[in-house]
């Protein structure tokens, strides 16, 4: 008996252990988590024959199923994409390490001045983050069904067009409409001007036909529903697809937001990490990412060197200043915060 | 059959197999469940069942697997019938039959659902074709429960068919022989044979349907929150395992309620069988 467990412990131990040693140490890595699909393969390809780090990405669907892997420490990952507030939260857990500027000249060069001022909002100082890629959020309607100038949230609660509204299905998102509806900030915390937030939401329950995330795009290209709330980045591929479909910013103010890139706290190759950051912003590579993507970059040389042509011209994806000088960035409003927008949110979608 | 020390061995890997992944984990959702997030004992997550409108999602899902499974049952007992009476002897194309469709995975047929219900899905454009008004389709109970029902039939006809294929055919020969007409042999005869095939067909549709989150998510449009739906956002989008797992743990017990409920009833009906 005594044999049989020393032969099922060598095995046992073969099998955790064994995958580790297999591996090169003298290879470099960079292990990097970004949003799905939110990178041009061939820009990984190009990382990897110029410097001879090996990139391994793995890939989130939202922020806060990112969120735990980071803050439980499963996985160790070097490189992470998440969204302003998230930045945040990650800064105030400590779970993110301050940037070394002077490893990432490319970032100080080319990323716009603008969108470091903006990031301000969440990470001060611009210590920790570099902005990636950035949008706004807005109303895609279709010129056929909707004869009403699309000017304002106002809209998504006309009762014309009950049945054929699309929602977005997130805390925050959801809630920063009627909030701008009223003129209040979307990082609100005064719990009755969010109760009343709520209030509008509820009543608007009705005439929604779903609440969704990523399926949106899909219905709108199908025409299933005459107007969505979406993400600006989402936009040029929905018009494409359909011609009969306009993207309009409504006047009360929208959501500023920006993804970025940070280094974790636990890091094994910082070093690599900076360099596969600031390689994210050469513009020859913000310029091809862009081609894959349609998300707007912050990367100011990048536009000259975008080659489809209808997205190099597109009012949407490059915007004048006056689209976004001005508007609000998500903050992290702490985890009682954070809890109460969701609780509010969940209330929403039950009653 | 086996000595004891064989038995042991071959016995040690569902062990371990059943202490890591069953026994563990269960141990882990109920401690989650019952402190808060300083580590105390605590019922304030369990009690959160009652805020939100959490009770009318428990309530919702309830209602509708209860629903879905009748439909099953209804639809799944003249089927099998049929099946066991035509087919005797060539019981393999059946089988297949309903074993195929398992075969594609559940997401995919579900999303394909989505795209037959949607406002200009196909049931629509045949409808338009027809001259007829649309119908409101998807994003309704009504899409949730067929959806519920599509994917969870075949658990409901593979255990009856095998209880009705088992009925030795002299003892039908026999009812008849006795006088009793077509109906009288189904209520005293077959249907007392096949109560344990219907009851964990009951068993394998019910509690798949109470926790599914995936089919409503698709077919509901975000507008109809099952519980199975708030577990999982309590999970990913809250990250509050406390509270995700205080409510996994009151939708087990009404799984263990429901489990209960069949064996009493399975060993009610053995015992009857055993008097006959």
């Amino acid at each position: 008996m005594n044999k049989f467990k020393i032969l099922v412990l060598i095995l046992v131990s073969c099998l955790t252990f064994g995958c580790g040693s297999g591996g090169n140490k003298e290879e470099q890595v960079v292990y990097v988590y970004s949003w799905g699909d939110y990178l041009n393969p061939e820009v990984l390809t190009l990382f990897e024959k110029e410097t001879g780090i090996h990139v391994i990405l793995d890939e989130f669907d939202t922020n806060e199923s990112m969120y735990p892997r980071i803050a439980e420490g499963a996985v160790h990952y070097d490189v992470l994409c998440p969204s302003d507030y998230m930045i945040q939260k990650l800064i105030s857990n400590d779970l993110i390490q301050p940037l070394d500027f002077t490893k990432l000249p490319d970032a100080k060069k080319n990323i716009g001045e603008d969108f470091f001022k903006q990031c301000e909002t969440f990470d001060p100082g611009n210590k920790y983050s570099v902005p990636y890629c950035w949008g706004t959020v807005g109303i895609i309607y279709d010129k056929t069904k909707v004869t009403d100038p699309v000017d304002s949230w106002n809209i998504l609660w006309n009762e014309k067009y009950a049945g054929q509204i699309l929602m977005q299905d997130s805390a925050r998102d959801a809630l920063m409409i009627p909030l701008k509806l009223m003129g209040k900030s979307l990082n609100e915390t005064d719990k009755e001007v969010l109760a009343q937030a709520q209030e509008m939401l509820i009543k608007q329950k009705p005439l929604v036909q779903a609440y969704v995330v990523d399926e949106v795009k899909d219905k709108l290209i199908n025409s299933e529903a005459a107007m969505g709330v979406v993400f600006s980045g989402e936009a040029p591929i929905i018009l494409k697809e359909n011609p009969n479909m306009a993207f309009a910013i409504p006047k009360e103010g929208t959501n500023f937001w920006i993804d970025g890139w940070v280094i974790t706290k636990d890091s094994q190759n910082i070093d690599n990490a900076h360099k596969f950051i600031d390689f994210m912003c050469r513009p020859d590579i913000a310029a091809k990412n862009f081609d894959h993507l349609g998300y707007s970059t912050p990367n100011t040389g990048a536009r000259e060197l975008v080659e489809d042509e209808e997205l190099k011209n597109s009012p949407i994806a490059f915007p004048s200043s006056d689209v976004y000088s001005g508007q609000e960035t998500y903050k992290y409003l702490g985890n009682q915060m954070d809890e109460y927008y969701n609780s509010l949110w969940m209330k929403v979608k039950v009653d | 059959m086996f000595n004891r020390g064989v038995r042991n061995i071959l016995l040690t890997p569902f062990l371990i197999w059943a202490g890591l992944f069953i026994f563990v984990p269960l141990v882990c959702i109920v401690w989650y469940g019952v402190t808060d997030y300083d580590g105390n004992f605590s019922l304030v997550n369990m009690g959160l069942i009652f805020e939100h409108g959490y009770l009318d999602a428990l309530e919702l899902s309830i209602a509708l697997a209860l629903i879905s499974t009748v439909i099953c049952l209804l639809l799944a007992y003249p089927l099998c019938l049929i099946l066991t009476e035509r087919q005797r002897d060539n019981t393999t194309i059946i089988s297949l039959l309903f074993i195929l469709p398992l075969w594609m995975n559940s997401l995919l047929s579900t999303m394909a659902w989505q795209t037959i219900l949607e406002g200009n899905g196909i049931i629509n454009q045949l409808m338009r074709l027809l001259g007829l008004p649309d119908l409101q389709m998807i994003n309704t109970p009504g899409a949730i429960v067929l959806g519920m029902v599509y994917n969870y039939l075949p658990y409901m006809v593979l255990p009856l068919y095998i209880a009705l294929t088992k009925i030795d055919k002299r003892i039908l020969e026999a009812a008849r022989d006795l006088g009793a007409n077509s109906w009288q042999t189904f209520v005293k005869v077959i249907l007392p044979l096949t109560i344990p095939g219907a009851i964990s067909g009951i068993t394998m549709v019910f509690i798949p349907a109470l926790t599914t989150f995936v089919i409503s998510a698709l077919l509901g449009g975000g507008k109809l929150l099952l519980i199975g739906n708030i577990i999982e956002q309590e999970f990913t989008f809250q990250y509050d395992w406390h509270v995700g797992c205080a409510l996994s743990v009151i939708l087990m017990i009404f799984i263990v309620l429901n489990m209960l409920l069949t064996a009493a009833f399975d060993k009610r009906d053995e015992e009857a069988n055993g008097n006959a």
